[in-house]
């Protein structure tokens, strides 16, 4: 035989009560404040970090596709004033062009009924110079017909020829 | 879950105490000298037959001179008892049962392979005061079962475990001895030819499992001592340096030896202190790391071949002071909703609360109990078990005689025991989580508030 052992380990022994106590109650609060509280807080900081970052992450995605939307939005209605505004131009255009032509008609008229009245008047003044001319030299006639003894037929004629090619040359 | 796996290692534990002890009986009964049946001594006999006188009828046997006897002799046709003898044992029967219990034991060396490593020794006796020494200084073999050859203070090593002689005439100081002897259940020093019992220190079991209170006290840094040493230093140094890598490399991804210690770190984290604890979590998840750590690390540490071999989360004054912890913890932690429903459980009658209170109140010491019990059996068992296989080898073998027996055998037992190794290796995870978990949903208990009004 070489040994003679007992089943001591059954038996706490008063030395190994102690280091055990002594040991892990060192290594629970020392290495528990030094080693094992920071790497948890490290762990729970980081684990904020990454679900910060992946909320802020949808958060961006969220932002993004709520611009986009809006981006849609505004070219929508962007394309909208557009064609309202084209509308409005083309509307616009023709009731200037229509407006215009109306104007140019009025003052065409105008224009044209001015010029009626002045040639009218023109005439009625040319018709007036003419009754006044004629007899002007309806007296002259008259006069020189009076003046001049009326000799011969002949010269009478040619004498009211000529007074005849006065008038027409008036 | 582990309750019956848990019973049937407390089996298993008892049939090899049991089949040990039987073991023991045998080999005692059977092995050579130095044990009780060793004997008489004849050759010191002074048969007087003085004066060849036939005739008187006087035949003088006077002096059958029986002091002269244990000087080494090997005479075995005896007819009496008269105890132990002194003398150098040279048995070569091997027992695998107390090679089993010596390797599980504690002890004042430190065992590498078969090389002995003298550790310090703190002994305290009543009376005699502090004796503080090297256990070299007992002279045990360098290579050798750390046997000693000299008793210090009545000091005596004997199987690397220090022992006190009972008997207060022993000289003090150095003192040689000229060997150790053992018989049934008592241990034995020879000095100048007379044999000395020993005992063994002091025990907290009130002699319970057969310790008690002796005549000294052992406070030495004793293998078991140095194993958790070596295993705290290295577990503090690791996490110490860990914790540096979190602060250094903060807001990065870990890296090394930080991604290896986080994964099991966040499963406790995640899985055991989370779940229980709720957001109380961060004040208990120090104990809950140191509990897991400490123990996987002193079960890993204990599984390393030749090295120690210490059993030191085998040994039940370490589950002990693990189980008292987790006790204090509890209790000193328990809120009025825990003690009431201990005390004087809401909505159960009356006669049903005189019932339930003294189980519920034997409840609080059962858990730290079988905590204490679960990790101890379980360590001690694997330990045991390996050791038996190893031992299946010398059995067959007959130590060195049957040679072809012992390679067979070593080849069967190579098997198992590697089995068996793998098998411990999951245990040592398997336990420490175990009482991690367990201590975590008794301190959650005890701290959770009500849910439900009553």
């Amino acid at each position: 035989m070489f040994f003679l052992a007992d089943f001591n380990v059954i038996r706490p022994d008063f030395g190994l009560l102690f280091w055990t106590s002594l040991i892990f109650i060192l290594f629970w609060l020392l290495i528990g404040k030094f080693a094992f509280k920071p790497i948890a807080q490290a762990l729970r900081k980081r684990e904020d970090d990454i679900q910060g970052a992946l909320d802020e992450a949808k958060a961006a995605r969220e932002e993004m596709a709520n611009l986009k939307a809006e981006n849609e939005k505004i070219l929508v209605q962007a394309r909208e004033e557009r064609a309202s505004i084209l509308k409005e131009a083309k509307e616009a255009k023709t009731q200037m062009i229509s407006e215009a032509k109306e104007g140019a008609k009025v003052e065409a008229n105008k224009i044209l009924n001015s010029a009626k009245a002045e040639i009218e008047n023109q005439k009625k003044q040319a018709l007036s110079d003419i009754k006044n001319q004629v007899g002007i030299m309806a007296l002259d006639i008259a006069e020189k017909v009076i003046k001049k003894d009326l000799k011969s037929d002949s010269n009478q004629q040619s004498f009211v020829e000529s007074l005849v090619n006065d008038i027409k040359m008036n | 879950m582990g309750k019956k796996f848990i019973l049937i290692k407390l089996v298993i534990v008892a049939l090899l105490f049991g089949s040990s002890l039987a073991a023991q009986q045998h080999n005692h009964n059977h092995s050579g000298h130095n044990h009780d049946h060793s004997g008489h001594n004849h050759s010191g006999h002074n048969h007087d037959h003085s004066g060849h006188d036939h005739s008187g009828h006087n035949h003088d046997h006077s002096g059958h001179d029986h002091s002269g006897h244990n000087h080494g002799s090997h005479d075995h046709d005896s007819h009496g008892h008269h105890g132990p003898v002194c003398g150098v044992a040279h048995d070569h029967t091997f027992d695998a049962g107390n090679t089993a219990l010596h390797h599980i034991s504690d002890a004042n060396v430190f065992s590498i392979g078969p090389l002995q490593i003298p550790l310090p020794c703190f002994l305290y006796a009543p009376g005699t005061g502090w004796d503080i020494f090297m256990s070299s200084k007992l002279k045990f073999d360098k290579i050798g079962h750390g046997d000693g050859g000299k008793a210090y203070n009545r000091y005596v090593l004997d199987g690397g475990a220090v022992r006190r002689v009972k008997d207060a005439s022993f000289p003090m100081g150095d003192v040689a001895i000229s060997g150790i002897v053992h018989q049934n259940d008592a241990y034995f020093v020879c000095h100048n030819n007379k044999l000395y019992e020993t005992e063994a220190k002091s025990s907290a079991d009130g002699g319970l499992f057969g310790g008690g209170i002796t005549s000294f006290y052992d406070f030495s840094l004793t293998k078991n001592v140095t194993s958790m040493l070596i295993v705290t230093l290295l577990l503090s140094w690791l996490f110490l340096r860990v914790a540096r890598r979190y602060r250094e490399r903060d807001g990065m991804a870990p890296k090394g030896t930080q991604s290896f210690i986080e994964t099991m770190f966040v499963f406790i984290q995640d899985e055991v202190a989370k779940p229980f604890l709720g957001a109380q979590y961060m004040k208990f998840l120090p104990f809950l790391m140191a509990i897991f750590f400490f123990i996987l690390g002193l079960n890993l540490f204990g599984q390393i071949p030749f090295f120690g071999g210490s059993n030191v989360t085998g040994n039940l004054g370490v589950t002990m002071v693990l189980g008292i912890l987790a006790f204090l913890v509890t209790n000193f932690n328990g809120n009025k909703h825990y003690w009431e429903h201990i005390l004087w459980m809401p909505g159960v009658p009356a006669w049903v609360k005189t019932i339930l209170t003294p189980v519920e109140i034997l409840g609080i010491f059962i858990k730290p109990l079988t905590l204490m019990l679960r990790l101890f059996a379980n360590i001690t068992a694997g330990h045991m078990v390996i050791i038996i296989f190893v031992s299946l080898i010398f059995i067959f073998g007959d130590l060195g005689n049957n040679m072809g027996a012992g390679f067979g055998t070593a080849i069967a037992s190579t098997l198992l025991t590697l089995f068996m190794m793998a098998i411990e290796l999951l245990v040592a995870f398997i336990q420490a989580f175990a009482f991690c978990i367990l201590t975590a949903s008794y301190i959650g208990a005890a701290v959770e508030e009500s849910h439900e009004p009553h």
